[in-house]
């Protein structure tokens, strides 16, 4: 082998690594966070999620039964106890009757206690208590064991996080705010593209030059004009100033600029003489936006669509401005920020829950990849 | 809940609709009502220039609409509340913005948000740039973008819940969960909170931003490099170019202006960088920055002065790419 052709070999080496540790920077913080939210609840919360397949040790105490499950037997009066469910794969190591005596006995092995009274705690976290008067007590003595759990994995979290947490509700109440806010602005912006691309009428240019200004205005400006015009609007007409409407309308406003410019590019870009000799036809704009630069545009609106759907989607000021919170009203968004404040230490909440608000987005992400690559590419001058 | 799913579906169908209903029930009425059929000719013309003289305004009208009310009418409006109290009842003229330069709580978000506009979108640029070449040429180089690219799907709540179990903090005697302080305890370190540590939270706070917009970044500068001149490429190749030099002599001055846009569109995105500060830290620790300050003055202080005063400050800020692109597109349009 040449030299050259070695360096060149090597050079492609180094970049596969390169490129190898960049993905898994960019992957890692999200398996985590998968990984997490499927993990049990008390092994997420004292091991960390790389260490999801390997057995977690701890130290745990159980309290034995109270002397009315005694039964008489050849040998005298005898209390059976099992510490772990049936599903439970635990494994008990050593064990022993206080905190600091944990490790005194060995799984299996029997401690004759001060009455005379032999107790054994097997590895399957059995126990056998032998006596040869009755049992008296009427409350049980505690064990400590060091006990090796197998890695366990449960839907419980998500199943707790959908019912008890709100997701379920946010997640539903997301979805009504975001398919007409993604509606409503592309078949606004589909009208006035149109009329911009192929339609001659006075202040065009201007108009024009107008959206493409207002693709940058960052939402700030508007949030307390368009917050005080709702409230005086719901002061004159009875209406919630906060509610579905508004917010839909808020999303239809911020989205309608970068909608109009994208829509309208693509259409200029379609050809001129068909649309021309449409018209010469006698066919009027409706019709020919109907029937002719609708159909084509399917991939302009597709990639605005994308883009629209994760923005609302995604999207938390828009929201707690001009829906605010509520019953039938919170977002997954603000949800997952309210966990974030009352439940900001119960990971398997956390985890669940995030997981179930970024799930909707990667598939259309994912199934939808071409055209929002497409949009991008076409648009790039929006900031979000 | 099935109530909630009947009711949101209701809404759904009246919300999109109606607006069906207005553009097309307009048309008609417009094409009824203005027919030239059966006319006579000399008002048959004039019919049909006022009717194709109006129907421009049905196309646009609605979007002109929304843009006035939600957009233009606010900014305007916003100017104006700058200069009121904090009712917006009268005028105090400079005070809020007296505040805004003489308070704590804006300098530091202004240091912090210049921090943020200097760091994320050189970060995010500069890794989608490698990202775009390296890949080019690889045969799982889709694979990779593609994992890349995901977090720009992810919803920047979602995405620092993400970033928050990462810099998770247990005391230092127990495991910890988060993976840096895990990282940082087997090198030897010890565990620290690291998101109420000053300056350095902020880092930790830009990462998040950063791991999101360098798949927006790759994409765009991956199809500027594929658009490089492929015989460009195979002369400096065969000349004996090396590859490092061959990207930083060739592939990078060929696409400097889109890395301009996309530097810029990064920008744009991070002065208006809200969610993830509001989520993380919510601006303790010295971390605020004008967005979420604003979003505190104007719900937690009740104060539309100033809160109307920084998204002025905020407005400013993009005004100068906003005239470049107006320019730039009056350009292309003739």
């Amino acid at each position: 082998m040449s030299i050259e052709a070695h360096s060149t070999k090597t050079a492609a080496v180094t970049k596969q690594a390169m490129v190898i540790i960049l993905v898994m920077l960019w992957t890692i913080p999200t398996v985590g966070l998968l990984v997490s939210s499927v993990r049990d609840k008390d092994q997420l919360s004292v091991s960390g999620w790389w260490s999801a397949l390997t057995a977690s040790e701890s130290q745990e105490v159980y309290r034995l039964p109270k002397e009315d499950v005694q039964t008489p037997s050849d040998n005298g009066y005898l209390i059976v106890d099992e510490i772990f469910d049936d599903q439970s794969k635990a494994i008990i190591s050593t064990w022993g009757p206080t905190a600091k005596t944990l490790s005194d006995f060995a799984a299996g092995e029997t401690m004759t206690l001060d009455d005379g009274s032999q107790m054994t705690v097997n590895e399957d976290g059995s126990i056998e208590w032998v006596n040869d008067e009755p049992f008296t007590h009427n409350r049980g003595p505690r064990v400590f064991y060091q006990v090796k759990t197998p890695p366990r994995f449960t839907l419980d979290n998500y199943r707790e996080v959908l019912k008890s947490e709100g997701v379920g509700r946010a997640f539903i109440n997301t979805f009504t705010v975001t398919i007409p806010a993604t509606f409503i602005p592309i078949l606004i912006a589909a009208f006035a593209a149109y009329a911009l691309a192929w339609m001659r009428f006075k202040g065009r240019l201007f108009f024009l030059a107008m959206i493409i200004g207002l693709i940058v205005v960052p939402l700030q400006m508007s949030l307390i004009p368009v917050l005080r015009l709702f409230a005086d609007i719901g002061a004159i007409t009875g209406m919630p100033s906060k509610s579905y409407i508004t917010v839909w309308l808020a999303h239809t406003g911020f989205g309608l600029p970068l909608a109009i410019y994208l829509l309208r590019n693509y259409m200029a870009s379609l050809p001129k003489d068909i649309i021309e000799s449409a018209y010469m036809d006698g066919a009027t704009h409706f019709q020919i936006f109907m029937k002719m630069i609708l159909p084509l545009s399917m991939p302009a609106l597709a990639s605005f669509a994308i883009f629209q759907f994760l923005w609302v989607w995604n999207d938390l000021l828009v929201a707690a401005v001009f829906l605010g919170q509520g019953e039938g009203k919170t977002v997954m968004t603000q949800q997952l920020i309210e966990l974030l404040g009352s439940r900001g230490d119960n990971w398997e909440i956390l985890t669940s829950g995030a997981f179930i608000s970024i799930a909707v987005p990667i598939v259309v992400f994912l199934s939808m990849q071409k055209y929002f690559v497409r949009g991008l590419l076409a648009g790039s001058v929006k900031g979000g | 809940m099935f109530q909630q799913l009947v009711n949101a579906a209701i809404a759904i169908v009246f919300a999109v609709g109606g607006s069906i209903l207005f553009y097309v029930g307009s048309n008609l009425l417009l094409d009824k009502f203005l027919t030239s059929d059966g006319a006579p000719a000399d008002k048959q013309i004039k019919r049909d220039s006022l009717r194709e003289g109006i129907r421009p305004w049905i196309f646009v009208g609605p979007a002109l609409a929304f843009l006035l009310v939600f957009l233009v009418y606010p900014v305007f409006k916003s100017l104006q509340l700058s200069f009121m109290d904090r009712e917006g009842e009268e005028f105090v003229w400079f005070t809020n913005y007296v505040w805004a330069f003489t308070s704590d709580g804006f300098q530091s978000s202004i240091i912090n948000n210049l921090l943020w506009l200097i760091i994320v979108p050189t970060m995010s640029t500069m890794f989608g740039l490698v990202i775009a070449y390296l890949t080019d040429r690889i045969w799982w180089g889709k694979i990779a973008r593609t994992l890349i690219f995901l977090p720009m799907a992810i919803s920047f709540v979602g995405a620092s819940i993400i970033w928050k179990f990462v810099y998770d903090y247990r005391g230092p005697g127990s495991d910890q969960i988060g993976i840096l302080n895990a990282l940082v305890v087997a090198f030897g370190g010890e565990p620290k909170a690291w998101i109420a540590v000053p300056f350095w939270n902020n880092i930790l706070l830009m990462v998040i931003l950063i791991w999101i917009q360098t798949g927006f970044a790759m994409v765009i500068l991956g199809a500027a490099i594929r658009g490089v001149p492929e015989d460009t490429l195979e002369a400096s190749t065969l000349d004996g170019a090396s590859e490092l030099e061959i990207f930083f002599k060739i592939v990078i001055p060929q696409i400097w202006g889109t890395i301009v846009v996309v530097w810029t569109t990064i920008t744009i995105l991070v002065l208006k960088v809200f969610d993830i500060v509001y989520a993380m830290t919510n601006g303790q620790w010295d971390t605020q920055v004008l967005a979420n300050l604003m979003y505190n003055e104007m719900f937690r202080n009740a104060n539309s002065g100033t809160a109307s005063t920084v998204a002025v400050i905020l407005m400013i800020a993009v005004l100068p790419v906003m005239i470049y692109n107006i320019k730039s597109a009056r350009e292309t349009e003739q």
